[in-house]
């Protein structure tokens, strides 16, 4: 899943040739701003077909808390 | 010039609609003639601008209505793939004292002047920040910025279009996307064409210029805002106005 994910971000933030890892931080480490989250988070809920209420938005934080988060929806991919 | 570039004008059938779309068209941008009811009003307009060598369609959609905008953007994006400039210039009235208004009168405004303009950049928003830029122009009124007696809901509304401008200009500049508002004051449209010549004339005496505005004047500031040149002009209302809001 870590593969399809990193997919995502670096298309998403524009990021490339950027160490992305499960302990990446998407504001400190991507310079992503709440926009960027969003659109990410949209390219998220497309992909895996999930819905990320905006309330949870705050839990979202690292690499490895987005598939966490998609993991405990019942997410496998 | 607006060559290649794509523009929805909402109420576009009519008054101040019709003429930024014919403007904007023939500035080379393709026009989405918005319109709710007066469909053939709005086929004119694109008649119009077929005829002198511009590219528009007539597109219906009730602004008001959060499902049928959604519906109408989608529509929209699946042909032409973007929406460049974006003008919410639909708009009505039900004026009345406030102490004899009517809940339906009040809401059916802010509906269409408001909620319209609010779900039209709502549906826009994820293309506009995609593509990273775009110009978003709504349309005010010197009624929203200075109030006027008879004309609390739609003044209310046309503030309300203000506040909703500065928001999203706030939350789209880093995107550079231009969000501004234009307000005009007395113009001589099918929406003033009805009032007596002695509230006219009492009008005229309010305009420091002493006289009405016509709708190619907000057309051309609608054009500039619409183009490059305002590239650095963000969350701005501009009365045009003969003087109205000084």
């Amino acid at each position: 899943m870590l593969e399809r994910v990193k997919e995502i971000i670096e298309e998403q933030l524009n990021v490339e040739g950027v160490e992305i890892t499960e302990e990446t931080r998407f504001k400190e480490d991507l310079e992503a701003d709440s926009l960027d989250l969003f659109e990410l988070v949209m390219a998220f809920e497309e992909e895996y077909g999930v819905e990320i209420p905006s309330e949870d938005l705050e839990q979202i934080t690292t690499v490895g808390s987005i598939i966490k988060y998609m993991q405990d929806k019942g997410v496998n991919a | 010039m607006l060559t290649g570039k794509i523009a929805l004008v909402t109420g576009a059938g009519r008054g101040i609609g019709r003429e930024i779309a014919l403007t904007l068209a023939k500035n080379g941008a393709t026009v989405i003639v918005n319109y709710n009811g007066s469909k053939e009003s709005a086929d004119a307009v694109v008649a119009e601008i077929e005829k002198n060598g511009g590219s528009a369609e007539a597109v219906q959609c009730n602004v008001s209505d959060f499902a049928a905008s959604e519906a109408f953007v989608k529509q929209i994006l699946d042909k032409y793939k973007k929406v460049d400039i974006l003008v919410n210039n639909a708009g009505v009235t039900r004026d009345n004292l406030i102490m004899r208004m009517s809940e339906a009168d009040y809401d059916a405004v802010l509906d269409t002047n408001l909620k319209g303009a609010f779900n039209m950049i709502r549906h826009l928003s994820r293309s506009f920040i995609k593509q990273r830029g775009g110009k978003i122009i709504n349309i005010s009124s010197v009624s929203g910025v200075l109030g006027n007696a008879g004309q609390a809901n739609y003044s209310a509304s046309k503030a309300g279009l203000i506040g909703l401008t500065k928001s999203v200009a706030r939350e789209f500049a880093s995107r550079g996307i231009n969000v501004n508002a234009v307000a005009p004051g007395f113009i001589d449209t099918d929406m003033t064409k009805n009032m007596t010549e002695d509230a006219k004339k009492e009008l005229n005496n309010m305009i420091p210029m002493g006289k009405m505005g016509t709708t190619k004047s907000i057309a051309d500031l609608v054009m500039f805002l619409a183009g490059e040149q305002s590239d650095y002009i963000t969350g701005q209302v501009i009365c045009v106005d003969g003087g109205m809001c000084i």
